[in-house]
């Protein structure tokens, strides 16, 4: 007999994630991604203004159901997050090495740290209610009482850097209150935001509570921003010129705004809750007393 | 065609005769030319022609238990002004209630150009007598109804009952008189496109001003293929007698997409002179909602969300 033919290598498609599925570009367009060193990796999806849109409805579809879940069940699918991604966290490491250029000692640190900022706002899912909410002493025979309430479709400008630990640090405190979001993963590194997804997809998240998008922020974030049915974004990831255009757009419908961030972040620093009150409103209720 | 069309509903045995003669549908070769012409890319100014004159044919439905004159009102403002922020929008062609609540929508519509269409014939079944359905199309039509969908009995036709199927549309037509009569086949309770055909004949020679794919509340409703099947059964009738007949799609017409897909169908199988409210109808409810919202992103260049339009 003669040599066995060389096994052929089965390479992953990296695709968009809308409404729980993995669905090309409608414009069939892809990109080169490359290493931090210059070499080839895969090539990506570019995503269009009609996948931007379809993930809005996707994310619209699903804010009902996920803002109407009880704050303890998100919580459990969040830390099932966290469980599922720690099961791949070779993978992830290995991807945080090729998009990062670091060490594997600290890609494994920086999967971790995700690992853990997954279970940390998990844990915050009810909690939230009591730190922001109040009973308001009012002059009058009524209990006032505030509670926050999620804003509803939030897009998501993910940093270019940090393309695991950054992009978990602003997408879980954004769902863990109730919102839905559609994500402009990082253009530079977006393969950890497609293997997420793939995390996402098997955590028992409802499909469309979080859709990933690839490609060019540049391209993709003004529609978003100027989407009438998204009511809030996060331009952490815009860089200023973007930011400013995005955050004009934003004014017609009155978007909540997170501004990015001056200076360079440190993901590995305690976030504190400001994201997730970013993109909450506050509704306050007056109940008769006696009644 | 060798028997004159006038003698073809002598007899059961004349008309089965007929219709069984028809050409049968190519399911195959409907299904993919539907789905290509589908494919067809409308954009920009074709598309805003195409938003408006969708719009301009659509029949605003309300076929619930649950409606009320208030919502009928409602629904006819909109109908008039289907986007209050801009008057540049068309109003719709109709709208469509059940007999009881034609006399509300005629008052709310006095003067606008929006006409009135009931269903009738107990509708969505059609399981009564002829005399409780000629009632009701009478009592329709005296609240002011200016146009009427009668629903076909289905189990007739597919008994092979024809003659009866013909006599009944025949007698609602006499009791509209001048008012339009449109006939609903309900394609999907009709399991084939070779029936979707005869049916499309049957309706027409009985007098039929309109034909009609569904009630609305049988699954499924329209779809193209079944409207091509249509179309053609309109554009022959109308080579074979000279009498034009216009189509109305009703039912699971969502999107602008949609939408546009069946202008393209009619314009590519019945002809431009099928392209007007007149003759095409689109029966939606949710569907106007959606046109709005594209002629919106087209005017304004972002794209539009359903809070900043009516709920209804």
């Amino acid at each position: 007999m003669s040599e066995q033919a060389a096994r052929l290598a089965v390479r992953k498609t990296y695709k968009l994630f809308v409404g729980g599925a993995f669905p090309r570009s409608e414009s069939g367009r892809s990109y080169a991604v490359t290493s931090s060193k210059g070499d080839f990796l895969a090539n990506a999806a570019r995503a269009s203004r009609k996948d931007a849109r379809d993930a809005v409805s996707a994310a619209r579809k699903a804010f009902s159901g996920w803002s109407g879940a009880t704050a303890y069940n998100r919580g459990q699918i969040l830390y099932r997050i966290a469980e599922m991604l720690e099961g791949r966290r070779a993978q992830f490491a290995a991807e945080v090495v090729d998009a990062d250029g670091v060490s594997a000692k600290k890609a494994g640190e920086l999967v971790d740290a995700a690992v853990d900022r997954l279970v940390w706002y998990a844990g915050w899912s009810d909690k939230i209610g009591a730190v922001l909410g109040s009973a308001n002493p009012v002059a009058g025979p009524y209990f006032n009482l505030s509670s926050p309430e999620p804003t509803g479709v939030v897009a998501v400008v993910a940093p270019p850097m940090g393309p695991l630990l950054g992009l978990v640090s602003v997408i879980a405190p954004v769902i863990v209150t109730g919102n839905t979001c559609v994500v402009v993963a990082s253009e530079r590194a977006p393969l950890p935001a497609i293997t997420l997804a793939e995390v996402l997809a098997t955590s028992d998240l409802p499909g469309g509570v979080v859709n990933i998008l690839t490609g060019s922020a540049a391209e993709i974030a003004p529609w978003l921003a100027g989407h009438m049915d998204v009511n809030g974004i996060d331009l952490t990831g815009a860089d200023p010129e973007l930011a400013v255009t995005c955050e004009e757009l934003a004014a017609e419908n009155l978007k909540r705004v997170l501004r990015p961030p001056a200076g360079r972040v440190d993901w590995l620093a305690d976030p504190g809750i400001e994201r997730m009150s970013a993109f909450l409103e506050t509704k306050t209720v007056w109940h008769p007393i006696g009644v | 065609m060798t028997t004159p069309l006038a003698e073809v509903a002598s007899s059961n045995s004349t008309l089965r005769a007929f219709l069984h003669g028809l050409p049968g549908v190519d399911r195959v070769g409907a299904d993919a030319r539907a789905a290509m012409l589908g494919t067809r890319s409308i954009k920009t100014t074709a598309k805003k022609q195409a938003v408006d004159m969708a719009i301009g044919m659509v029949d605003l439905t309300t076929l619930e238990g649950a409606d009320t004159p208030g919502k009928v009102r409602a629904m006819c403002a909109k109908a008039m002004r289907p986007d209050p922020g801009d008057a540049s929008v068309p109003p719709v062609a109709a709208v469509c209630v059940y007999p009881d609540l034609v006399a509300t929508a005629v008052s709310a519509l006095t003067g606008s150009g929006v006409k009135v269409a009931s269903v009738a014939t107990s509708f969505p079944s059609g399981r009564s007598s002829l005399e409780v359905k000629v009632t009701e199309t009478s009592l329709a039509v005296a609240a002011g109804a200016s146009e009427i969908d009668m629903v076909i009995d289905r189990g007739a036709f597919l008994a092979g009952d024809y003659l009866k199927v013909y006599e009944e549309i025949v007698a609602i037509k006499k009791a509209c008189g001048d008012t339009h009569l449109k006939v609903i086949l309900e394609t999907g309770e009709l399991a084939t496109y070779d029936n979707v055909r005869r049916a499309s004949w049957l309706a027409m020679i009985a007098g039929g001003d309109f034909i009609k794919t569904s009630t609305g509340k049988v699954s499924p409703a329209a779809t193209l293929p079944v409207t091509l099947v249509m179309l053609e059964a309109v554009r022959d009738f109308r080579a074979a007698t000279g009498r034009q007949v216009g189509v109305k799609p009703a039912g699971g017409i969502r999107t602008t997409k949609d939408a546009i897909k069946y202008l393209v169908l009619v314009n590519e199988t019945a002809g431009p002179d099928w392209l007007h409210p007149d003759w095409f109808r689109l029966g939606a409810s949710s569907l106007l909602n959606d046109l709005l919202m594209q002629r919106q992103k087209m005017a304004t260049g972002r794209y539009a969300g359903p809070d900043y339009f009516t709920l209804d």
